[in-house]
């Protein structure tokens, strides 16, 4: 974990509502695709948590959906403004633990960190196929990059405005190893359908680094922080 | 004299050239006999054992630290969402979530003392007298504490904290019993939630109490507008942050005024002049919660700006302006 002053390359919308952001700064203590990062924004007493959808040597990117307060003053930053961030929380995906053939399963938002994972795992050798779920054809975001990563790539609407009519979990085949982001009652879903796999949760979290015991979450270890020990965890571990 | 700039690791917007001006400034303070470097203690709660925090910043330039509430039994706490914010501060609804006084005292305090050598502050929680007995008889016998907290104030937990800490014969029951079975200093930590807060330090105060903390968190609430629903599952939880600054300044003024023994005084503390407004108000030493949250390097930033803060407004010594007003 570190805190440092990052400052925005670029702040676009990429789909409705929902927005793309890069940040250039000391991205040294990242050091799995899955964790996150926690922004001060100007304005809002607590940080805002957010995925980190990709990253490398002196950058970050995220993408985050205008959901209140804190996300729509977000919109409005430019580019160049600057913003304290700690970097490099929670777990991650253990990669090790992902077989090779897997699906990412992502909702909404949800979708955002399994891109970074993705391109680690095709770096691995490892052959991930991806479930795409959202709303609307509007909301829809990511589709061409996951594409563009020559793997099979199934967008689910559940207008049907967009791709295939359904909810991502229609297009999970049962008994797989299933790596899902998103809303929980789509992971609900996966935990029943699934054969293993791994599961990123949120919480309306007070400090994001384990020092508040705002969101704790009762497993099979035991408690555990979704911030710290988390936010994924292994199917073995949730007592759903 | 305590020349904090040296051990100082260093960070942009920090005290570079406080150096000449630190060596004039006298920033330590004393709590019944414990001399302390530095007033600033984080508050239990936000600071967990320390584990969270000693990997970002040399615990030792800390005055004390407060560790999380200790109950008898591992606790939980209550459940998710804990945490709601609002313009200027944040509430939570944790429970008291811990791992039970036998852990803590055979692991986070040992622990605990490899990453910080002076005396700690044991924040001790119950659900009845017995047990707030039972827990602070175990931590009378760690050596690294050096004032046992009674948490007569939480907000979160039925039938224990706040139900003793607003009824002036409970406090007076539960301290006089812990003062009894233990030897360390013991210090009852407040809630603001009462009519009269006065009434509340005497009454801590005349079962033997060696200290008064105050204040603990304000009773509040937030729902979510699209959902309909209470933010909180708790629905109710404690208020902290600067939003509460004004209220805690006050209680501190009136207790200060009201008893003899030192006060340990925090809510909303974020700065430096916060720390010295409090000071003045009556506080011996100042306890600095979620501001640890928002900025985990909130109280090593704090003590670095005290000297600078301390030259500026022509205070030579803190404990001169230890209730001024
Ligand atoms: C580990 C983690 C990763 C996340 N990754 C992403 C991401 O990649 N993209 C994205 O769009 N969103 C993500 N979220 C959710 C995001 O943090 C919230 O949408 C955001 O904090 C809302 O802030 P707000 O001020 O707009 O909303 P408000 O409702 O005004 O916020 C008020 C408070 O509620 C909290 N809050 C509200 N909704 C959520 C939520 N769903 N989860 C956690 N806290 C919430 C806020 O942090 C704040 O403390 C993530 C959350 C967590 C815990
Ligand atoms: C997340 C959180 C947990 C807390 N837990 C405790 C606790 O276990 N025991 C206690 O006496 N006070 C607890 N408190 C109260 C703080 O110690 C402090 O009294 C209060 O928050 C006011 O200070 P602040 O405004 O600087 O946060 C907690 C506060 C927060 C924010
Ligand atoms: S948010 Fe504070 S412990 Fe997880």
């Amino acid at each position: 974990m570190k805190e440092s002053i990052y400052k925005i390359t670029e702040n676009c919308q990429i789909a409705d509502k929902t927005f793309g952001m890069e940040l250039s700064g000391d991205s040294a203590a990242v050091s799995r695709p899955g964790q996150f990062i926690n922004i001060l924004l100007p304005g809002s007493f607590l940080r805002r948590p957010f995925s980190v959808c990709d990253y490398g040597e002196g950058w970050i990117r995220i993408i985050y959906k205008i959901v209140g307060k804190g996300t729509e003053k977000m919109s409005h930053l430019q580019k160049g403004d600057e913003l304290s961030v700690i970097s490099g929380l929670g777990n991650g995906f253990d990669l090790s633990r992902i077989p090779e053939s897997c699906a990412l399963i992502g909702g909404g938002a949800g979708v955002a960190p399994l891109y970074g994972l993705c391109k680690r795992l095709l770096l691995e050798g490892k052959k991930p196929a991806a479930v795409l779920g959202f709303n609307n054809a509007g909301e829809v975001f990511l589709e061409k990059e996951f594409r563009n990563l020559n793997i099979p790539v199934t967008v689910a609407t559940v207008d049907g405005s967009f791709g295939q009519k359904g909810f991502a979990t229609d297009f999970f085949e049962e008994g797989g190893y299933a790596v899902c982001c998103g809303p929980e009652a789509m992971m609900r879903v996966l935990y029943k359908k699934s054969g293993d796999g791994m599961f990123s949760l949120e919480a309306r979290m007070g400090c994001g680094f384990g020092a508040c015991m705002g969101c704790s979450l009762e497993t099979r270890q035991g408690f555990r922080r979704i911030c710290k020990e988390g936010p994924v965890f292994q199917k073995e571990d949730l007592l759903w | 004299m305590v020349d904090i700039s040296t051990t100082m690791p260093g960070r942009e917007g920090g005290n570079a050239n406080g150096g000449e001006e630190a060596r004039s400034v006298d920033i330590s303070t004393s709590l019944s006999g414990l001399l302390l470097s530095n007033p600033v203690i984080p508050a239990s709660g936000t600071f967990g054992y320390g584990r969270e925090y000693w990997d970002l910043y040399d615990l030792d330039i800390l005055g004390s630290i407060a560790v999380k509430g200790t109950t008898l039994e591992e606790r939980g706490g209550n459940p998710l969402p804990r945490i709601a914010e609002c313009e200027a501060g944040m509430l939570n609804s944790v429970g008291l979530q811990n791992p039970g006084i036998d852990r803590v005292v055979s692991e986070e305090l040992p622990e605990l003392y490899l990453h910080y050598k002076k005396p700690v502050i044991a924040n001790i929680s119950g659900f009845s007298v017995e047990e707030y007995v039972a827990v602070a008889v175990k931590m009378d016998a760690a050596p690294n504490v050096g004032i046992l907290e009674l948490n007569v104030s939480c907000p979160n937990v039925r039938g224990g904290g706040m139900a003793f800490g607003t009824s002036a014969s409970n406090i007076s029951l539960v301290t006089r019993e812990v003062r009894k079975a233990c030897s360390k200093p013991v210090y009852v930590k407040l809630s603001p939630n009462v009519t009269d807060i006065c009434e509340m330090a005497r009454a801590a105060e005349d079962a033997g109490a060696d200290g008064i903390s105050l204040i603990n968190t304000l009773l509040g609430m937030r729902i979510d507008l699209r959902k309909r629903i209470p933010v909180l599952e708790n629905v109710t939880g404690g208020l902290s942050g600067p939003a509460v600054f004004p209220v805690a300044l006050r209680m501190v003024w009136q207790v200060s005024r009201a008893v003899d023994v030192p006060v340990i005084g925090m809510g909303g503390i974020s700065s430096s002049e916060d720390v010295i407004e409090m000071m003045m108000a009556g506080a011996s030493a100042v306890q600095i919660g979620a501001a640890n949250l928002r900025n985990p390097f909130a109280c090593r930033d704090i003590i670095m700006d005290l000297p600078r803060k301390c030259e500026e407004l022509g205070i030579r010594s803190l404990r001169e302006i230890i209730g001024i007003m």
